[in-house]
């Protein structure tokens, strides 16, 4: 793990890049990085995320910028700008089921080739994909995700990159922290190694690449 | 009393003792405020906190404390918050006893349209396709009609939410359930006719001989 200044880590995110962003209505979400990628314009994102959030919040704020391609997320209800950038055709929005969506997060970072699961089953989410009978039972073959970058919000961070996470801040954080090549990590404390006891760590430290330096 | 008052009054006589439930949003979230006295149920928010609690007092929220639609809220002793995964887990996994969902349509073999009306309003699906497949009793908390059209359809129109028939629906009119996969007139509201819950209703509805009256 190195620590960098935050201009430094969001300079190695390249145009087109795809990013998981953990967050859930932008709780939990690095705003810090958000900030910093709107101000240094990175385009044609693709963002693999829970929502787009709201305008001026979150991930909002990249879909106001119109740094975004490409959105794979499970609900853009509550971001008319997100909703209108797809109508126009210059976003496009693949809407995955929330459960579905970490799954393949889940599997795309724990080296599964993909899940089963009911859900959407005989409805539009079954297009184009594979059914599986299993004991009787029918599922979809849903496949794993994977991305560039993983763009983490923890509560504590020690010195070593090890994580914890607050209250509902958690969400998509730490499955996300799996599941890209290069983890960055903004943390609300950097605390000495030790502060987060052995069982309270939930992200190890050997998955953080990148650790956002306090100001 | 308002149409809104009733569904939720009625749908908080499904809650027992040590459930797990996950509450929708809109009416369905009104559910939690009528919860019988003296009786613990353990509310799970879907991003990732199970003990959730009423809103906080002015100036006492915390940023990273909210519900599934992002509005700060309480957690009551014993809370817990997890991941998104084990979330999910919970909900496919057989954990959740009951799911309260808002409805646009529901047919007459019980199956849920409530996610998107294609071209109108997209707004994804969150967490409401795992909710209706995953929990072992979903209840649709919904208004009968729509701008006094039958929102119970023989067949619906909209996109499903899933092919999973749900259990129960809870309009301000009537209480109503899917055995051998027929909709079926439970209850009736006060002062409301098994007559005039059929004219209001697309679906044929199978009408018993004697319909209780629902209990408030």
């Amino acid at each position: 793990m190195r620590t960098l200044p935050l201009d430094q880590s969001v300079a190695m995110i390249p145009d087109g890049a795809s990013l998981m962003i953990g967050g859930f209505m932008a709780v939990g979400t690095p705003e810090r990085i958000v900030d910093e990628i709107v101000r240094q314009k990175k385009r044609d994102l693709t963002v693999i995320a829970n929502d787009t959030a709201a305008p001026g919040k979150g991930i909002g704020k990249l879909v106001d910028a119109k740094l975004l391609r490409k959105a794979i997320v499970s609900h853009i209800g509550l971001n008319p700008e997100t909703q209108r950038q797809m109508m126009a055709g210059t976003l496009e929005v693949e809407l995955v089921p929330q459960g579905t969506l970490i799954e393949r997060i889940r599997a795309g970072g724990h080296g599964l080739g993909g899940i089963l699961t009911q859900t959407g089953v005989g409805t539009s989410v079954e297009e184009g994909k594979q059914r599986i009978e299993v004991n009787g039972k029918s599922y979809l073959l849903e496949t794993p995700l994977r991305a560039d970058f993983a763009l983490v919000q923890a509560f504590l961070a020690d010195y070593l990159g090890n994580l914890s996470y607050a209250l509902t801040a958690r969400n998509f954080n730490p499955v996300m922290a799996m599941a890209a090549e290069t983890v960055i990590v903004c943390a609300e404390h950097i605390v000495p190694t030790g502060v987060i006891s052995p069982d309270h760590v939930v992200t190890p430290a050997p998955l953080v690449d990148y650790l956002i330096a306090n100001i | 009393m308002e149409a809104q008052t009733i569904i939720a009054r009625r749908t908080a006589r499904e809650l027992r003792s040590g459930m797990l439930v996950n509450l929708g949003i809109g009416i369905p979230t009104l559910v939690a405020n009528y919860v019988p006295e003296g009786m613990h149920v353990f509310f799970q928010s879907e991003n990732g906190l199970i003990g959730t609690g009423a809103p906080p007092e002015e100036g006492m929220a915390h940023p990273m404390l909210t519900d599934a639609g992002g509005r700060p809220v309480t957690a009551l002793p014993g809370a817990c918050t997890f991941d998104s995964a084990m979330s999910f887990g919970l909900i496919r996994g057989g954990h959740l006893d009951l799911t309260v969902l808002g409805g646009l349509q529901v047919d007459q073999a019980g199956q849920l349209a409530n996610w998107t009306i294609p071209k109108k309003l997209v707004p994804g699906m969150g967490g409401a396709m795992d909710l209706v497949s995953g929990a072992k009793r979903v209840i649709v908390a919904m208004t009968h009609t729509a701008k006094g059209a039958p929102k119970i359809m023989k067949k619906c129109t909209l996109p499903l939410t899933s092919t999973r028939r749900v259990d129960l629906v809870v309009t301000e009119m009537a209480v109503i359930a899917f055995p051998d996969g027929r909709a079926t007139l439970l209850e009736t509201a006060p002062n409301v006719s098994a007559a005039q819950v059929v004219a209001a209703t697309e679906a044929e509805l199978v009408v018993p001989q004697n319909i209780p009256e629902m209990a408030l």
